[in-house]
């Protein structure tokens, strides 16, 4: 396979012998896992067969159109990611121009505006499930001072509440990572655009809407990309705060696969859970990829 | 005249006006990303009577460490503790050791297949964790790793393991060249070469990258949840959220509050530390790609 009596051969071997551990880990951990899945999702593997795989062809998937629970699932996780996201977008947009400015104390409001991101999961979970307590939470008193509210708000009890409270700690917690992409996009746009615009007479508004948001667009896209994929398969989250409930208002479905190989043993159907999702996650980045290339030829082409 | 003020005014105070803005909009950002630990942190800190007080005080007058003492006596809170740093730390230790090598060879040689590797390392960053779970369940039960410290290990080591060879190899491309090409004239082997003359240069780089993978291996928590049973074998997350399901009358939320500062100390201190350099990384991670 390598010729090692040229130089090029030896170059070869030394890089794939460089490469091959970080390779093995990768295949063990993640390819692995999903190609076995693919396998594992054309077999019936429950407490019905012993727990013993039984060929099944495509009855998982068949199953899989009629299991209302999986498409309430879907549908969960679609609201979840698509009002989380957006939101996210604008707020995290907001931030990186604020943390763009010349201020005093900008590297201590920056230090400060990573740190949710940084923080686990799980215990923000249980942050977010405190402030959202019914009897003792502090969002409830503040409305309650307010005003805005007479009685105290069960806001994890309620289907509709408890997807909003989720979202609004996911919201927390993320943001921070969207600023961090979009102020590395904006420090790099260089600041004679903005003088040279601002002579022509330009208003703040109009440089933001055609200097920034063009050639932002990349970050942009690779932030949603980014914030797409962690959120449609959001966990920590939604199992500390909810556990999927009240009536599965919050299950997203990661909470779906994890609950059905993990309590009702079924793998199987688990695995076929899991090609879906992934399926899911590759079309998304098939499409991000193409919008991603495209914008790069425009902004090459723009400005060569 | 009038005009001749009006003129040398209005820019003056539109740009007062808008460091006002700009002013409230920094406390509303810091106020934004503080409030919720910092409400956990007072939670923490509060006696029993204070914490269940309607309305909420805001200002206790009582102060008590009881809910960490409680935490660290009633609980094995400190093998968590451990547990999470051995773990983050092995991790972490490794996935340098193994992608750094990569990284090196994906800058500098030219090999077969390189794109492809790199568009799957790519990929793969993106793989929410709830799709290897179930594989990886199966990997640790045929190798009886439950509730052994490889079970995590070695998943958070390959976790890191595309971010850390996507920063690395952005860093190496920006190395000079020349500092290689004199090693092997002064007749260093590669070897020789990659470990006395480039490793020093990787420090900082590797710095970067070593603080994302020990922040990611800290907060991971569906293997955690999954691999580890055992109560003194447990990571900090995964304990800290099973504490409120030990008991459904009385939820301690003293000792949770206790519990989510315990465990987000060292990330606090990172980042206060590291600020720079965690955007420095993620941005070469998900922007150079």
């Amino acid at each position: 396979m390598f010729n090692l009596n040229t130089v090029r051969g030896r170059e070869q071997l030394t890089g794939w012998l460089l490469i091959a551990p970080a390779l093995l880990l990768l295949l063990l951990v993640f390819a692995y896992p999903i190609g076995r899945a693919f396998w594992l999702s054309l077999f019936t593997k429950n407490l019905g067969t012993n727990l013993q795989p039984v060929f099944a062809g495509a009855g998982n998937y068949s199953r899989m159109m009629g299991d209302g629970r999986f498409w309430q699932s879907i549908g969960n996780t679609t609201i979840f990611t698509a009002i989380a996201v957006s939101i996210e977008l604008v707020l995290g947009m907001g931030v990186a121009l604020v943390l763009n400015q010349t201020f005093r104390g900008r590297g201590l409001a920056r230090t400060i505006a990573i740190l949710p991101w940084a923080l686990p999961t799980a215990l923000i979970g249980l942050t977010w499930t405190w402030i959202f307590n019914d009897q003792y939470g502090v969002f409830n008193d503040i409305l309650l001072r307010l005003h805005v509210i007479q009685d105290p708000i069960n806001w994890l009890g309620e289907p509709t509440l408890a997807l909003l409270a989720t979202i609004a700690a996911d919201i927390w917690k993320t943001t921070s990572f969207v600023a961090i992409l979009l102020l590395a996009g904006l420090q790099s746009i260089p600041q004679d655009l903005y003088e040279a615009h601002a002579i022509d007479g330009a208003t703040a508004w109009q440089s933001f809407r055609q200097i920034t948001l063009p050639l932002l667009m990349p970050q942009i896209l690779i932030a949603v990309l980014f914030r797409f994929a962690q959120s449609f398969g959001v966990f920590d989250l939604i199992k500390v705060m909810t556990e999927g409930g009240p009536a599965g208002a919050t299950e997203m479905v990661s909470l779906y696969i994890y609950a059905t190989v993990m309590r009702y043993l079924d793998f199987g159907y688990g695995a076929a859970l899991v090609v879906i999702t992934f399926l899911v996650l590759i079309v998304a980045v098939a499409i991000a990829t193409l919008i991603l290339s495209k914008l790069r030829t425009n902004i090459s082409g723009a400005n060569p | 005249m009038t005009s001749d003020s009006s003129s040398a005014q209005t820019p003056a105070s539109s740009g007062s006006w808008k460091r006002i803005l700009l002013v409230l909009s920094v406390i509303l950002v810091v106020l934004f990303s503080l409030a919720p630990v910092l409400w956990q942190l007072l939670t923490s800190l509060k006696v029993n009577e204070d914490i269940s007080q309607i309305p909420n005080i805001y200002i206790p007058v009582r102060y008590t460490l009881k809910h960490y003492t409680e935490l660290l006596s009633r609980r094995p809170f400190a093998s968590y503790l451990f547990n999470s740093s051995i773990v983050a730390i092995t991790s972490t230790m490794l996935c340098l050791g193994i992608g750094s090598p990569a990284a090196y060879a994906l800058a500098r040689l030219r090999l077969k297949g390189e794109q492809f590797l790199l568009s799957a390392v790519l990929i793969v960053t993106l793989f929410p964790y709830i799709l290897l779970f179930l594989g990886l369940l199966e990997i640790v039960q045929a190798l009886h790793l439950a509730n052994n410290y490889l079970a995590l290990i070695i998943p958070y080591t390959a976790i890191n393991l595309p971010l850390t060879i996507l920063v690395m190899r952005s860093f190496f491309q920006q190395l000079p060249r020349d500092l290689e090409d004199a090693a092997k004239v002064d007749g260093y082997s590669t070897v020789q070469m990659l470990w006395q003359i480039v490793l020093p240069t990787t420090l900082p780089a590797l710095v970067t990258t070593g603080i994302l993978a020990f922040i990611f291996a800290w907060n991971e928590f569906i293997f955690a949840l999954t691999f580890i049973t055992r109560e003194s074998m447990k990571t900090i997350p995964v304990a800290a959220a099973q504490i409120g399901g030990s008991s459904i009358f009385e939820i301690p939320y003293g000792p949770i509050a206790a519990a989510t500062v315990l465990g987000t100390i060292p990330l606090v201190i990172l980042v206060l530390f590291f600020q720079r350099k965690i955007i420095q990384g993620l941005t070469a991670g998900a922007v150079k790609g």
